[in-house]
């Protein structure tokens, strides 16, 4: 399992990268790998408000359905159409171009919430 | 409940699958991905174990008649050694399950029937009232004596091949033969549940390990892989196969199911016929259809259908093809919706996704 250090974590499997003044948001790999191969997503639209640990998508493998919960409140200013169109990409590149929605400006305490590469990978173990 | 393992239970964890409940028995669901495991079938072949089935035998010198109550096909016309697919019902029409019979003889049957049905069943063919029918019959559940391994896939009689004394392309389509595979007794018959060619062996549960492991061998040049329950039910899908709990039930009745054809109106009685008999000249107010996703979506069991904006039933078995890259499943519907063509709509999440009723099977295997 990869868990890159420079990114931050959620008990829900999301992963978020901070750019600048926006939060760049995608599922992990481990999460990747327990979904199986993913054959359709579903985002918000661009322009649209997601609320912290609210689902704001939809990933589906050919044996089940999951939630995607939004890791930070905000403002969705733009969506990878890129894997709603290949779904694959999530498998094969989770933390690159399989990323989902860029949040615009997230407040610092929800920042503050996620969990480190080392406390996510603690938690992925103890919930197996 | 303690969940039941097969024979093949250390095989499956030393391989690394995932194990789930299913009707009662701890299975594999997946090993290396199903979409994988999917493709490698339709491609090659694939390994699969189906121990969980379950086998009951009917003997005795009324068997036949027995076999011949019991069933909405018409065993008269099989020979020995030839296995038919069958209908078990109730009087009220409904399936009790649906199965394989295997014929050793007039006087010898072995049935294979579905996990979750195997206690069911063999608790009707003993409530069933045989007395007038078929007196002199002895019946068995067998299905501790046996362990069954499939083998599936284009690939599979050149693997096959290789383990066995016999040439498997003398075991016809639909027949079976007695052998040994690696000096074990086993029974192979030309069977499955895939729509590709292939195999399936049934052999005493302490020998099913090592067959399994030569199977993998001997397969390795076609790149085999074991294949889980995932896949054996997306590859059933893909060809419109029913499933028992799905498509099938006490409550549906094998017109409903569209499976006609292995119901025989002529031979003699049996159990079920008058409401069977009815329905096939009066019709039925629903059938079961197959329907395809136009864009992208998973259809999957219990969401609901509209035709025409209104409900008009639900998706009993649906998933994403493997091989068509397309939403597809099947659903009961009124008639009129059924004709092939018809524009449908399934609900997911609030929102209603287009597709269109076809014929089954949603695969066509491709000319190689």
């Amino acid at each position: 399992m990869s868990t890159p250090e420079d990114l931050k974590y959620t008990k829900e499997h999301e992963w978020v990268r901070l750019e600048g003044d926006t939060a760049v948001v995608g599922i992990t790999d481990h999460a990747q790998d327990s979904l199986g191969d993913v054959v359709y997503v579903e985002l918000p639209e661009e322009g649209s408000d997601v609320t912290k640990d609210e689902a704001f998508g939809v990933v589906e493998s050919v044996k089940a359905v999951s939630d995607l919960y939004a890791p930070l409140s905000g403002n969705v200013v733009e969506v990878n159409e890129a894997v709603v169109d290949a779904p694959e990409v999530i498998n094969e590149d989770p933390y690159g171009e399989g990323w989902m929605i860029k949040i615009e400006s997230p407040s610092e305490e929800d920042i503050a919430a996620l969990l480190s590469a080392d406390e996510y990978e603690q938690y992925v173990e103890e919930e197996k | 409940m303690t969940l039941k393992r097969t024979s093949l239970y250390e095989t499956h964890r030393a391989l690394g699958a995932s194990l789930v409940p299913f009707a009662g028995w701890e299975m594999p669901v997946q090993y290396s991905g199903l979409m994988e495991e999917h493709l490698r079938v339709r491609s090659s072949c694939g390994v699969f174990d189906v121990s969980h089935m379950g086998e009951i035998e009917i003997s005795g010198p009324d068997a036949m008649k027995a076999v011949q109550y019991f069933g909405t096909n018409d065993i008269t016309k099989t020979r020995d050694n030839q296995c038919q697919y069958t209908l078990l019902c109730y009087p009220t029409g409904g399936v009790v399950d649906d199965c394989i019979v295997y014929r050793y003889s007039k006087e010898r049957f072995m049935i294979c029937v579905n996990a979750s049905n195997t206690d069911k069943v063999f608790k009707w063919f003993n409530e069933v009232d045989l007395s007038e029918v078929a007196p002199d019959v002895t019946i068995e559940d067998v299905s501790d004596k046996y362990s069954q391994i499939a083998l599936q896939g284009p690939a599979s009689i050149r693997v096959l091949k290789k383990l066995t004394d016999i040439d498997p392309k003398s075991i016809w389509g639909f027949y079976f033969t007695e052998t040994r595979l690696l000096g074990k007794k086993v029974l192979v018959s030309r069977t499955g549940y895939t729509g590709e060619d292939g195999f399936e062996i049934y052999s005493a549960p302490e020998d099913s390990a090592a067959i399994w492991d030569a199977i993998m061998e001997a397969g390795e040049s076609e790149d085999i892989l074991p294949i889980g329950l995932g896949a054996r039910n997306t590859l059933r899908l893909e060809m419109g196969y029913p499933l028992y709990g799905h498509e099938l039930s006490k409550d549906i009745t094998p017109i409903e199911a569209g499976l006609a054809r292995f119901v025989s109106l002529n031979k003699e009685k049996f159990i079920g016929h008058e409401t069977i008999k009815a329905q096939a000249e009066n019709g039925v107010e629903k059938r079961l259809t197959g329907f395809v996703f136009h864009g992208p979506g998973v259809p999957r069991d219990d969401y609901e259908v509209r035709v025409k904006g209104v409900a008009a039933g639900h998706v009993t078995s649906g998933t994403l093809s493997p091989c068509m890259r397309r939403g597809l499943g099947l659903a009961y519907l009124p008639p009129s919706a059924c004709k092939a063509g018809t524009e449908i709509s399934v609900i997911i999440r609030g929102r209603a996704f287009k597709a269109k009723t076809v014929k089954t099977p949603f695969y066509q295997k491709q000319v190689q």
